[in-house]
């Protein structure tokens, strides 16, 4: 039997007095609750942001390239940079649920099902720039080797932008896969809550009709195993193959065998700050503290702060190769870029991504929510300078100094960018409404080991069997029950009896709550509530699935609405705030 | 056709379902299913469940995409239309490898991945549209349910399943035709 044993000095992932249903509920208010005006006011911005870019994408497609900036010398500045940035956004979802996964370590559970939703949303929009910069968007098939009309003429495998094309198409479709696959038993737990037909249908659809039967979860954790081992080496294919791109050119600063490397360890920075960035937001809208604590927050500080640091390393290098190299074209560059005309975009790229991760070694900073969240905003902006600093500083002063020029965006690079920056939160956003936004199945697995309740209930000496019980869900009930039909009682009796279960109110030492304020209860119900006698939060908190029957049969409306809303969990969190 | 008659006994704690499984196994009955709301550690040996060869299935898939990757290669950059590309000729696959490493790398991913988790999919039965089959929808929220067939035995089976600990037992006639 598993022992669910864990070193007392680990802290509880899971915070909070939470059962197995508490996880289920707090996975699916999000998703089963209606949005709020933040909600809805972030969702129009984004929106607004998204139409503008598809306005920008169309100008460029009908009109062609020459509206953007790009010149004869800089001849390829924001439309690679906001694709490299993209893509190493989307390197820390991968990262987070493969190589955590194969170390063990069990805080990514809380975040890996929103990093991987980042991951595949990132990557869309890095895939949207090279096919926008074909021009003819509609021939983009021509990148696949397919046999055509033109004889045998081939794509040619030995360009790094054709493995590109291979790269990030294979880590998009596997990366999608994987997650689709984790998120089975949780769209399985929403269809199996859902009440509205529609909900119903489409969770069944989506959740492929999971069962969880005790083969498809042993099939299920040896397939999440093996594509942790494959999606590993992929992640880091992938930036690698990216580099490429700059490091097989001949272009002094480009030309440089660091690269890999390099923009690996860039690509899980900027990837660790975005999910932090998004994290720290979701975690207060869709309430879950509990589950994204500020110890994982810490703990994706502590990568930034080293990969941060690698980062660091990689620039001083570079730097020194240029010197060491004595290639008087490889030292203009790095020279060019430091104290050049582009000096201020260096600048902004070492301060932000070398020095600001460097406070994360303090630890009140580091678990600090409002200064975690201000660094990784301060790292996405550093890391697309990194980006523009290698892409435009390397190419604007080229070995013909009558050509030397500089980079102005028009209109409509900032356009599709910013478009970019609006689709991806459209996305994120649709995705934090209806998709479990925490990998619920996973958690309830480490619940007993890293939860804050069970913890405690091991650290008392008592034994963790039997206490997965919750009195909401199911009573204990003797089998004889169910099969003997149910004496009749009349509807006084079941007054008495739901009144003996949550306790009587005494007006005289007692005052009524507002029980409007759990959601659920309306004007009506409560009403229906005060005359059956119960007026106070800590009487409907002690509701249990009993008392949730006895009440149904009393109103005889809205059967199921007090379990399914959890009034009794609203109730507790009203008498503890 | 032939109804069959099961036993669903449910249970509301992991621990108290894994020790019902030893019992019920020790009792020499043969547990059809068990539907849990996570992954149990351990339940599939308890239950004596063969382990799975998916992980074998995805090392055979990935030769597949290997060879694939070859194969291409050699007929698309060598054998088809050689070309000399910065003064590399491509007149041998040898020589040229190197530049296809990271395809073939790619598609050995690919391949592996993909048609491992169809295998999943298919040996599991779970697809779009696919209707639900676990028979208590509180089985994917925080109950356990174990499926036993009976035969002539209800009383004495419900006896012991009900000396493990479950909190609900209930006979269901299962219609042979309904799958």
């Amino acid at each position: 039997m598993a022992s669910h044993y864990e070193a007392p000095i680990r802290r509880p992932l899971v915070t909070g007095e939470k059962s197995y249903h508490d996880v289920t509920v707090d996975v699916a208010r999000p998703v089963e609750g209606k949005a709020n005006r933040a909600w809805w006011i972030v969702f129009s911005i984004a929106l607004v942001a998204f139409l503008w870019g598809i306005g920008c994408i169309i100008y460029t497609v009908s009109t062609g390239i020459g509206v953007w900036g790009l010149n004869k010398t800089v001849n390829w500045a924001w439309d690679i940079t906001n694709f490299v940035w993209w893509v190493g956004i989307g390197h820390a979802g991968t990262l987070i649920s493969a190589v955590l996964l194969l170390f063990r370590q069990k805080w990514r559970m809380a975040i890996n099902r929103s990093a991987e939703a980042m991951t595949i949303f990132a990557v869309f929009q890095a895939g949207l720039f090279p096919i926008i910069h074909m021009g003819r968007p509609w021939l983009a098939y021509w990148v696949l080797p397919i046999p055509n009309q033109f004889g045998s003429l081939w794509v040619n495998f030995n360009s790094p932008l054709l493995w590109d094309v291979f790269a990030i198409s294979t880590y998009l479709s596997v990366s999608l896969v994987f997650w689709w696959t984790g998120l089975l038993p949780d769209f399985a737990m929403l269809r199996d809550r859902a009440v509205r037909p529609f909900q119903k249908k489409i969770y069944s659809l989506v959740s492929f009709g999971w069962s969880g039967r005790a083969k498809d979860w042993q099939r299920f954790e040896e397939v999440s195993l093996v594509l942790a081992g494959l999606a590993t080496p992929l992640v880091l294919s992938v930036h690698t193959i990216v580099s490429f791109d700059f490091a097989t050119s001949i272009v002094p600063g480009w030309h440089t065998t660091i690269f890999p490397p390099y923009f690996v360890a860039g690509a899980i920075f900027s990837g660790f700050a975005m999910v932090n960035t998004l994290l720290i937001i979701m975690r207060k809208v869709c309430n879950l503290e509990d589950y994204i604590t500020v110890q994982h927050i810490e703990l994706m500080n502590i990568v930034i702060m080293l990969t941060g640091s690698i980062v660091g390393v990689a620039y001083i290098t570079e730097l020194f190769i240029a010197w060491y190299s004595g290639v008087e074209y490889e030292q203009f560059a790095f020279l060019n870029r430091a104290t050049g005309p582009y000096w201020w975009a260096y600048w902004c790229m070492m301060s932000f991504n070398v020095f600001s991760p460097q406070f994360m070694w303090f630890k009140k900073l580091r678990t600090s929510i409002m200064f975690s969240f201000f660094i990784s905003i301060v790292v996405n902006i550093g890391m697309w300078f990194e980006r523009f600093v290698i892409i435009v500083t390397s190419l604007h002063r080229d070995y013909l100094p009558s050509s030397w020029t500089m980079f102005s965006p028009t209109f409509v690079d900032i356009g599709i960018f910013i478009g970019t920056i609006g689709f991806f939160f459209v996305l994120f956003l649709l995705y934090a409404r209806t998709f479990p936004v925490i990998a619920q199945a996973e958690i309830k697995t480490i619940l007993k080991s890293s939860g804050e309740r069970y913890k405690r209930i091991r650290e008392s000496g008592e034994t963790l069997s039997g206490t997965g019980a919750d009195s909401r869900t199911s009573n204990f009930k003797i089998p004889e029950e169910t099969t003997a039909s149910k004496p009749l009682q009349d509807n006084t009796e079941k007054l008495g009896n739901l009144l003996e279960g949550v306790g009587r109110f005494d007006a005289s030492i007692q005052t009524a709550d507002d029980l409007k304020v759990i959601s659920g209860i309306g004007p009506k119900m409560e009403d229906v509530l005060n005359n059956i006698g119960i007026f106070t939060y800590a009487q409907v908190s002690k509701m249990t699935k009993r008392e949730y029957d006895l009440l149904d049969e009393i109103t005889g409306s809205f059967p199921g609405r007090a379990e399914r809303d959890d009034w009794s969990g609203q109730a507790k969190n009203l008498i503890n705030n | 056709m032939e109804a069959s008659k099961v036993i669903h006994a449910i249970y509301t704690d992991d621990d108290i379902l894994m020790s019902a499984v030893k019992t019920v196994k020790a009792e020499r009955y043969h547990i059809e299913e068990i539907y849990t709301p996570f992954p149990v550690h351990g339940l599939d040996k308890a239950m004596g469940l063969a382990p799975t060869r998916l992980a074998i299935t995805a090392f055979l898939y990935g030769a597949v995409g290997l060879a694939v990757a070859t194969v291409m290669m050699n007929y698309i950059m060598i054998q088809d239309w050689p070309q000399d590309i910065g003064g590399k000729p491509s007149f041998s696959f040898l020589e040229n490898m190197p530049a296809f490493v990271p395809i073939m790398f790619e598609l050995t991913v690919f391949f592996s991945a993909h048609l491992m988790v169809i295998t999943f999919y298919m040996r599991s039965k779970i697809w779009p549209f696919k209707k639900a089959e676990n028979p208590d929808p509180r089985t994917t929220d925080d109950h356990f349910l174990m499926e036993i067939a009976v035969h002539n035995n209800e009383e004495s089976l419900t006896n012991l399943l009900k000396d493990t600990g479950a909190v609900e037992i209930n006979i269901v006639n299962k219609d042979e035709d309904a799958h």
